[in-house]
């Protein structure tokens, strides 16, 4: 069993090893294989793996081989194999592995066809130490893998200056938010004494209640930043700038889910300090309706996608916040499966149409692209959450689980923002592919379907995104071995609360398939207030460009030309004149005059006398 | 007695080097380093040591003053010599200084109570008698190692000074001879 | 000031130094530098046979009879040198001889 471990673990790297030989050569079409193919073992060995935890046997814990060992600090590099775990694994091979095939043939054109794999299955391979990992220090190198891989996709096309732009914003917001994870995981050190997730959640009842608070916190900082919850919520919107297998691997998938994953694997903790939590559901909370009203007026297919996939992260913060662990595990897998088939989707009408990405551009394309309209429909429909596809199920249970915890308001909130989710993903369809005349043929765009293994590598994710939520019970059953069950309290409005927000999600599907199936909407409403201020996502970027990154560049340019220009290289260089100067007026020293160097000699003569005379006069004095 | 002779050949001394020294004239400087060195072979009877005296005065003011001499004659420095003005300030100063120094430490007393003489004088022995004793039984080596550096100096001398050493005179027939003086018509050969 | 001890002799050596050093620094005239040179061996010379005399040891004297015979072959092969520097470069001004500069 430790054999498929390493498989699942090390395969993508091999594979990324093997693309980057060839990372400066032009496209080899067996860069894309056999990286696909390695993705492919690893995707079959978590699903051994999964299996086989699921027949009821221990996890598996291997240790590979001591990382540090210093005093008391005792790192190795181990992994581990549990539930939730082989949950994750599953999650990324399986939308690794679609990603893959699916990239062979949107980077086709792509001259740098070999680094895109060599990043991709890097990155797949840094998110797999990730959730593999048995100590928070492998956790945190997996955590910074993933956000230099995801800078690396995210500015692949480095000629554009926007893409190298947003891939720094992103990296550089990661690294905000890690700063918050590195004290988290030093507070952890400091009380505990070991950073294995056994020792740590073992200790962690017997410490006090406001070093835990701290330490949740915390570590909630750096999930915040992975998972973009507001205010480091800027950069998913612009890392849309990268290829869209790019986003749909990383930020619908896998790196944004790794905070919700680190609060699902600290839950331990999490439990113990439950206002933190209370907290943390509803900064979900606020962030689901926040992303929900900047995806309802944008003009860009890929950015309401990654508004979407910002809102249902604050749907799985939520229900991690109130303790319904499995809940938010559960609408993480489902959340993966449909949200990637989105972003596949969109990627191909973005290679049908030339790379535009104005919705109002198209229109009517189903006649053209019948399969990816039905996959996208399917997937929006999963998202809405209708029964009986697996968004229902997943967020479903999170409305019942807030409901339940009489924390109303919260559900209220992602009660309205499941009708706007509804609403804007179906007005992203119509516009799309309804909407009544082509408004493309005026732009003079040829769009066709794309190449046929392309749409066989999404039909996985379609099936998984219609069948995962009838799972739910085997999968509560095994989850709950090790996370902790959740009381729902809602027997008697169960089905109260299921007909409402079912009625709530066909009410926004109905509203915006009136509002868009002839068209446009009104231009005067682009003009209202309320349009201007959504479109512009409520001027918090423009607010950090003023207010934080301009005077921190002004900072930098002043301790750059005053303090570095003028004192350290000022001094630096003054050592090397100094030494310069002395040797230019020393060299007249030896202008090969005779009398001039007699001269020299007696001056040292002079010298070592005063020194004869001083040292005998001290040992006078002395003795 | 012996203070006033100190006295006198002192000043003497002084007032003849430093002619020589500051002297314009090649010829003045040169006589008055001879007669500076007679001077001090004066200070060496002061001091008992016979020999040295009279060996100064051989080799000192024969040999070496004669060398300078011969020197003088070859180099044409009859002339006036031309000092350029080399600042006199540093070269006084830079004098005085190691002067005060030197005073400064022999003034002292750093002189030792407890040396004892390692080959002491003897009132019975002439000085002469007493130096060969000396010279030829423990400072026999460093006598001979001055043999061989006198030699070589002798040799060096030559090389150094000597014209036309590859052809050697005593060693060639009458008739090369002739044929030499008449080939040159120019005067180069020297007999 | 009557009673000549060595101390005496020692300042009039050191006086001797100091005048052939202000020669040697002073004197362009190469011939006329060796004879500066000359008189700093002389006073040395005369040091060397006063402590000898009044330590009451024959070495003094045995040092400065060295000392002579070492000059005395220094100026023979010093005016060797100085008469092939003569003849390469006509002039035995000391101004002339730069060719070591560094």
């Amino acid at each position: 069993m430790e054999m498929y471990l390493y498989i699942a673990l090390f395969a993508p790297l091999t594979g990324s090893l093997f693309a980057a030989l060839f990372g400066a050569s032009p496209k080899t079409l067996w860069t894309g294989v056999v990286t696909s193919g390695l993705l492919f073992a690893s995707f079959v060995s978590s699903v051994t793996l999964f299996f086989h935890l699921f027949a009821g046997a221990e996890p598996i814990h291997v240790e590979m081989m001591t990382w540090m060992q210093t005093g008391s600090l005792y790192i190795p590099f181990g992994f581990l194999v549990d539930q939730v775990s082989a949950t994750m694994m599953i999650v990324v091979t399986t939308v690794s592995t679609v990603v893959h095939v699916y990239a062979i043939g949107y980077m086709d054109h792509d001259r740098a066809f070999n680094r895109f794999f060599a990043w991709l299955s890097a990155f797949v391979f840094s998110m797999m130490v990730l959730v593999m990992s048995d100590n928070f220090a492998g956790l945190f190198i997996g955590w910074e893998g993933v956000g230099l891989c995801s800078w690396a996709l995210i500015g692949f096309w480095y000629h554009k200056e926007s893409a190298t732009w947003a891939a720094n914003e992103a990296f550089i917001m990661n690294r905000i938010a890690d700063l918050g994870m590195l004290i988290g995981i030093f507070l952890i050190y400091w009380n505990v004494g070991s950073l294995q997730y056994d020792d740590v959640f073992a200790a962690v009842p017997t410490l006090d209640t406001s070093v835990l608070t701290l330490m949740a916190i915390f570590l909630f900082i750096g999930a915040m930043g992975k998972s973009a919850q507001f205010p480091l919520h800027t950069w998913l919107a612009d890392a849309m700038e990268g290829p869209t297998p790019v986003s749909a691997l990383i930020h619908a998938a896998t790196m944004v889910t790794a905070g919700v994953y680190l609060v699902v694997r600290a839950n331990p903790l999490y439990s113990l300090v439950p206002d933190v939590g209370y907290f943390i559901a509803g900064l979900g909370a606020f962030v689901a309706l926040f992303a929900a009203t900047m995806a309802l007026v944008n003009r860009d297919i890929k950015r309401i996608i990654a508004y979407s996939t910002l809102s249902q992260l604050g749907y799985m913060f939520v229900a991690a916040g109130l303790g319904a662990y499995w809940v938010a595990l559960f609408h993480l897998m489902a959340h993966a499966f449909f949200k990637a088939l989105l972003f596949l989707g969109a990627g191909n009408v973005m290679h049908a149409m030339d790379d535009e990405l104005d919705p109002f551009k198209m229109g009517g394309l189903y006649k053209v692209m019948k399969w990816t309209a039905i996959l996208m429909i399917l997937a929006s429909v999963a998202l809405a959450g209708i029964w009986p596809l697996a968004g229902f199920f997943s967020k479903d249970k999170i409305l019942e689980a807030a409901f339940s915890s009489h924390h109303y308001i919260i559900w209220g909130i992602l009660w309205v923002t499941a009708g706007l989710t509804a609403f804007y993903s179906f007005r992203l369809i119509m516009l799309t592919f309804f909407s009544g005349e082509e408004r493309y043929k005026t732009y003079g765009f040829h769009p066709h379907e794309a190449y046929k293994f392309m749409l066989w590598a999404m039909a996985p994710l379609a099936v998984l995104a219609v069948i995962a939520g009838w799972f739910e019970h085997p999968f509560v059953h095994f989850v709950t071995e090790l996370l902790p069950t959740f009381e729902f309290h809602t027997e008697d409005v169960a089905g109260m609360l299921i007909v409402v927000t079912s009625l709530m999600a066909l009410g926004g599907i109905a509203v915006a398939v009136y509002l868009y199936k002839d068209g446009l909407l009104n231009p005067k409403i682009q003009q209202t207030a309320v349009y201007k201020l959504l479109a512009n996502q409520y001027y918090i970027p423009k607010f950090y460009d003023e207010f934080i990154a301009k005077p921190y560049a002004e900072l930098s340019a002043i301790f750059w030309k005053q303090i570095d220009l003028k004192v350290v290289d000022f001094m630096v260089d003054f050592i090397a004149t100094s030494i310069y100067k002395t040797g230019e007026a020393t060299h007249t020293m030896q202008n090969g005059n005779l009398s001039s160097m007699l001269r020299w000699m007696v001056v040292g003569v002079v010298i070592l006398l005063l020194a004869a005379v001083a040292f005998a006069f001290g040992l006078q004095v002395a003795g | 007695m012996e203070a006033i002779a100190f006295y006198l050949f002192a000043i003497l001394t002084i007032v003849m080097f430093t002619y020589t020294v500051m002297s314009n004239q090649a010829l003045y400087a040169l006589s008055s380093m001879a007669a500076g060195m007679i001077f001090i072979s004066a200070f060496f009877f002061l001091l008992g040591a016979d020999f040295l005296g009279v060996v100064q005065i051989i080799v000192y003011t024969g040999a070496v003053m004669a060398l300078y001499a011969f020197g003088m004659m070859f180099f044409d420095s009859t002339r006036e010599v031309r000092e350029n003005n080399s600042p006199k300030i540093v070269v006084l100063t830079l004098s005085a200084l190691s002067a005060v120094l030197i005073i400064a430490i022999v003034v002292a007393p750093i002189i030792g109570d407890n040396i004892a003489a390692l080959y002491p004088q003897s009132e019975f022995v002439s000085n002469p008698k007493a130096v060969g004793i000396v010279l030829f039984t423990k400072y026999l080596v460093p006598f001979e190692v001055a043999a061989v550096m006198l030699l070589v100096a002798m040799i060096a001398g030559i090389v150094l000074a000597g014209k036309k050493m590859d052809r050697s005179l005593t060693q060639m027939k009458e008739e090369e001879i002739a044929l030499l003086k008449n080939n040159d018509s120019e005067g180069k050969v020297t007999l | 000031m009557m009673e000549i001890g060595l101390t005496h002799y020692l300042v009039l050596a050191t006086i001797l130094f100091a005048i052939g050093l202000v020669g040697v620094l002073r004197r362009k005239n190469l011939l006329l530098l060796f004879m500066a040179s000359e008189i700093l061996l002389n006073s040395v010379n005369v040091a060397f046979a006063a402590i000898g005399h009044y330590l009451g040891d024959l070495t003094g004297q045995m040092f400065a009879f060295f000392v002579i015979a070492i000059a005395a072959s220094e100026v023979a092969v010093g005016l060797g040198l100085l008469i092939v520097w003569y003849k390469r470069t006509g002039s035995i001004d000391l101004d002339t001889l730069t060719s070591m500069r560094g």
